[in-house]
């Protein structure tokens, strides 16, 4: 037993030598730690060049317009007259229509999901919602255009002229490509946000809420009620992470919209959202203001989606108890 | 079944069968309440439950024992049907609550469980505020008024003496209560739609033991208003609060009877053997 | 004994609302699903309807013709496609893959807080933001709109994807993997190239996989940066033909016979899309 004394001397010795009064080697693990942080670092530098170009070439649009900018209403690239407004409210209006009609399918789905259905339709739904979130863009655009848009044109429109006419928001002409169909397509993107989300904050609720009410009297749809009422911060978290979406989506939206530049109280109308104008009119630009001031578009809608992204995760990560995967899954 | 607003009629009691057998104390045999008779109770091809019969006693505490994975808190839950929230449930035989067979397709499972209330091992209270944890059940009910409402739950967090360390935060999260009050929050939950039976599945067994001791003498008490059973892994608690138990052992029912006499004098080796801890 | 009689009485039963409430409750969250569903069932049939028809050899092969000419097809935008992808993948995969793993190891390091958050904040960027400021990095100094510039823009898009996902799947290695690499006395850089990320493989090709199925469906930030071209071109700093993007230019164009090849380009786009997401599927579940 005594024999293994004399080793453990001499390794604190050799730790004593050891100590950091000279300067250590350069070795290849930390060649390699260097590398990887370098990696890491190139994120970073993705969001500032993100956010340096467009400030960089927003800057003359700034410096002539300021805060003008975002209240004017005449959008005249000739006249050299730039104001945001009508593409800021389209933004809104078309991403509060999306909600608007998002938000209770989605919720209903992901109730669907996580406490009525069975196990194996459940699997089935739910890869078909997920398969419905990795359609492009541009594919959803094009079925927009070409079969929903007359569809709202010939059958919808007409009857809501006919029967909410009374409201201005619903007056004018059955075009068929306009604010409704934007928002509706925009709707369909995102519902599968809303629904994978909600989806699984239900499933961080401990299992004895359900069953606590239950074991009280009360029928499925009560015990529900329940689940959902202990959900709602979480659910809040799931709206805004799809607001987030709605926001920044282009294309679909681009080729439903109609693309004007003036603001109508009219759903059937045509409009503009940020992104759709810098699509359509980027490539296109008369003059070094107007693309500066396309540029300051893209840094308005950057800027705003960052913020409602940022809170919407804070909110997600807090009602799921901190599981990033879930927030990443949105 | 009955439409709304009949006034709450207490089941019929069933008839006593037979002369009342006295016990050690002379005092009446009570009315069974609850009983089995050859009930079964299988998950897919696993049996849980083998032939079970017996009966539990009207505003008597049961306690229900036995090694763990014996079946108890199945049994327990059988009484509530809350073993139909397990997909590949059978059942077999009878289950009776008063005159109620509790199995059949046409039982209305929603109102069965108001009149048998359940305690959980953990106490679950709702994310919300003491008050409308209690008011939950009122509310289902259709009770609307702040004023019936406040009264009602002011008599159950008495029953559950809870209401004084309660009184001044009602509107308060119900989170923010100890676990010992939490359970007695759950407990004043169940109460407040007047339940016949409160079924408690370990109620203390995640308490600390002043709490537990606590969640006892509310036992006590309330069994003079409601049949009790208690399912417990500690038999120490059964010998304190039942007046009759039932021992179970892999899904079949051993022993049951007066307590004191069980734990002193049992019938059964295995119950013996239970009882004196040589296995379990 | 007793008990008191309450003032109020309750109903002993179930009100028949509560009953028609249920089942209007539970038939609205069925009703909703299928709403929810429906619209994937009208577009794939749609798709299958005007697309599949023009789903020829040809279309691959063949370049875009002028307007009224038979015989057209997309192979320009095709080739554009996984060429400007390819580049995108190209600088995100490797880089993705690095920083997701020194999140995973040295995930506690103030600077990894920040990466990780920054991370979550790039993946929030419109897509359309990010094609403005590749413009403005790479197009205009450039002089012209380039493959280059494209595949850029893809990589930043593509970048947050690959680094979250790769940190959770190295993450999930058992820690006993590395500790028995250094216990046999491997440097730890080699511990974690050689033991560590291939154990990780599966889970690092599905974050690719992925990606990369997102990233082609883009049309966006491809707009100003790869543009779009008519003609053949493979050359990284010219402009160049994608299939989303023609799809959106040939959507839009007034003339029938386009809009059919729009709409075989998008079943095409679709069934990439889908057949990588299918192989990522299968990555996964080979894991297990």
């Amino acid at each position: 037993m005594t024999a293994g004394a004399p080793t453990r001397d001499a390794t604190m010795v050799t730790v004593r030598e050891r100590t950091p009064e000279k300067p250590r080697r350069w070795s290849a693990d930390d060649a390699f730690a260097l590398a990887l942080r370098l990696a890491s670092l190139a994120v970073l530098a993705a969001v500032l060049l993100l956010i340096w170009q467009t400030w960089l070439g927003s800057r003359p649009a700034i410096q002539a317009y300021g805060l003008r900018f975002l209240t004017g209403t005449a959008w005249d690239p000739v006249a050299e007259k730039f104001g945001a407004l009508p593409y800021v409210v389209g933004t809104l209006v078309t991403s509060g229509i999306a909600l608007l009609l998002a938000v209770p399918f989605g919720i209903g789905a992901a109730v669907f999901l996580s406490e009525i259905a069975p196990p194996r339709t459940g699997a089935v739904i739910s890869f078909l919602i997920e398969l419905l979130a990795s359609i492009p863009s541009i594919v959803y655009g094009l079925w927009g255009v070409f079969v929903l848009a007359p569809f709202l044109r010939t059958l919808v429109e007409p009857w809501l002229i006919k029967h909410l006419g009374f409201l201005p928001l619903f007056q004018g002409f059955p075009f068929g490509l306009g604010i409704l169909p934007a928002g509706l397509v925009l709707a369909i993107m995102v519902v599968p946000t809303v629904t994978s989300v909600t989806r699984e904050i239900l499933r961080a609720l401990p299992d004895s809420l359900r069953g606590a009410a239950l074991a009280l009297g009360a029928t499925r749809a009560e015990a529900i009620g329940v689940t959902l009422d202990a959900a709602r911060p979480g659910i809040l978290g799931a709206v805004i992470l799809a607001l987030g979406r709605a926001l920044g989506e282009t294309m679909a939206v681009t080729m439903l919209i109609g693309n004007t530049n003036h603001l109508s109280w009219s759903l059937l109308g045509p409009g503009a959202t940020m992104a759709s104008v810098i699509a359509n009119e980027f490539t296109e630009a008369v003059g070094k203001l107007h693309l500066a001031a396309l540029f300051e578009v893209a840094l308005v809608l950057f800027l705003v989606s960052l913020v409602v992204n940022a809170v919407a995760r804070l909110i997600v990560l807090a009602a799921t108890g901190g599981r990033r995967d879930v927030a990443g899954a949105a | 079944m009955t439409p709304a607003e009949t006034p709450l009629i207490r089941t019929a009691m069933p008839a006593r069968h037979g002369a009342p057998s006295a016990d050690a104390d002379n005092t009446p045999e009570p009315a069974a309440h609850l009983a089995a008779r050859g009930f079964g109770l299988r998950y897919g091809t696993h049996p849980a439950l083998t032939d079970i019969s017996f009966e539990i006693p009207e505003h008597r505490v049961t306690a229900i024992i036995g090694p763990s994975g014996c079946g108890k808190s199945t049994l327990l839950r059988a009484f509530n049907r809350m073993n139909d929230l397990i997909p590949n449930v059978t059942t077999s035989g009878e289950l009776r609550v008063g005159a109620l067979d509790v199995n059949t397709p046409s039982t209305d499972v929603v109102s069965l469980r108001r009149r048998v209330g359940m305690v959980f091992q953990r106490p679950n209270p709702f994310p919300q505020s003491v008050f409308d944890n209690v008011a939950f059940g009122l509310r289902l009910l259709g009770l609307r008024q702040r004023a019936a409402l406040a009264e009602r739950v002011e008599t159950s967090l008495r029953r559950a003496a809870l209401w004084e360390e309660v009184k001044d935060r009602l509107d308060r999260s119900a989170l923010q209560l100890s676990g010992g009050q939490q359970q007695r929050l759950c407990i004043a939950r169940c109460l407040a739609v007047d339940p016949e039976v409160l079924l408690m599945d370990e109620p203390a067994s995640a308490l600390d033991p002043t709490s537990t001791a606590r969640v006892e003498e509310l036992v006590l008490e309330l069994k003079g208003r409601y049949t009790i059973v208690v399912v417990t892994h500690n038999m120490q608690q059964a010998a304190r609060i039942s007046d009759r138990t039932a021992f179970l052992m892999q899904g079949r029912l051993v022993e049951v009877g007066d307590t004191r006499r069980m734990f002193t004098n049992p019938k059964e080796k295995l119950t013996e053997d239970y009882i004196t801890g040589r296995f379990g | 004994m007793s008990r008191e009689r309450p003032d109020v009485v309750l109903p002993a039963g179930v009100h028949w609302r509560r009953r028609v409430a249920n089942r209007v409750a539970i038939g609205g969250c069925v009703l909703a699903t299928a709403l929810v569903v429906l619209p994937l069932g009208l577009l794939v049939l749609r798709l299958l309807e005007s697309g599949l028809h023009g789903l020829s050899l040809g279309f691959f092969l063949h370049m875009p013709k002028p307007v009224g000419e038979p015989g057209g097809g997309m192979a320009n935008a095709i080739v554009g496609t996984l060429i400007v992808v390819g580049i995108g993948a190209a600088i995100a995969v490797p880089v993705g893959v690095a920083a997701g793993v020194y999140l995973a190891e040295y995930g506690r390091e103030q600077l990894a807080n920040v990466v990780r958050y920054t991370a979550d904040v790039l993946a929030g960027a419109p897509s359309i933001v990010v094609g403005v400021a590749v413009f403005g990095l790479l197009v205009v100094p450039m002089g012209r709109f380039s493959a280059l510039a494209g595949g850029v823009a893809l990589a930043v898009l593509m970048l947050p994807t690959v680094v979250r996902a790769t940190e959770e799947v190295v993450r999930l290695v058992p820690a006993s993997y590395r500790q028995a690499a250094l216990a046999l006395g491997a440097p730890s850089w080699v511990a974690t190239l050689r033991v560590v990320l291939p154990a990780a493989r599966a889970g690092v090709t599905t974050a690719a996989l992925l990606a990369v199925a997102r990233a082609s469906g883009e049309t966006a930030p491809l707009l100003f940066t790869a543009l779009g071209n008519r003609f053949w071109s493979v050359h990284l700093d010219q402009p160049i033909a994608t299939l989303p993007v023609m799809i959106y230019d040939y959507a839009r164009a007034p003339y029938s016979d386009w809009n059919s090849q729009a709409w075989t380009g998008a079943l095409t786009l679709l069934v990439l899309v889908t057949v990588l997401s299918a192989l990522m599927r299968l990555a996964t579940r080979n894991i297990r």
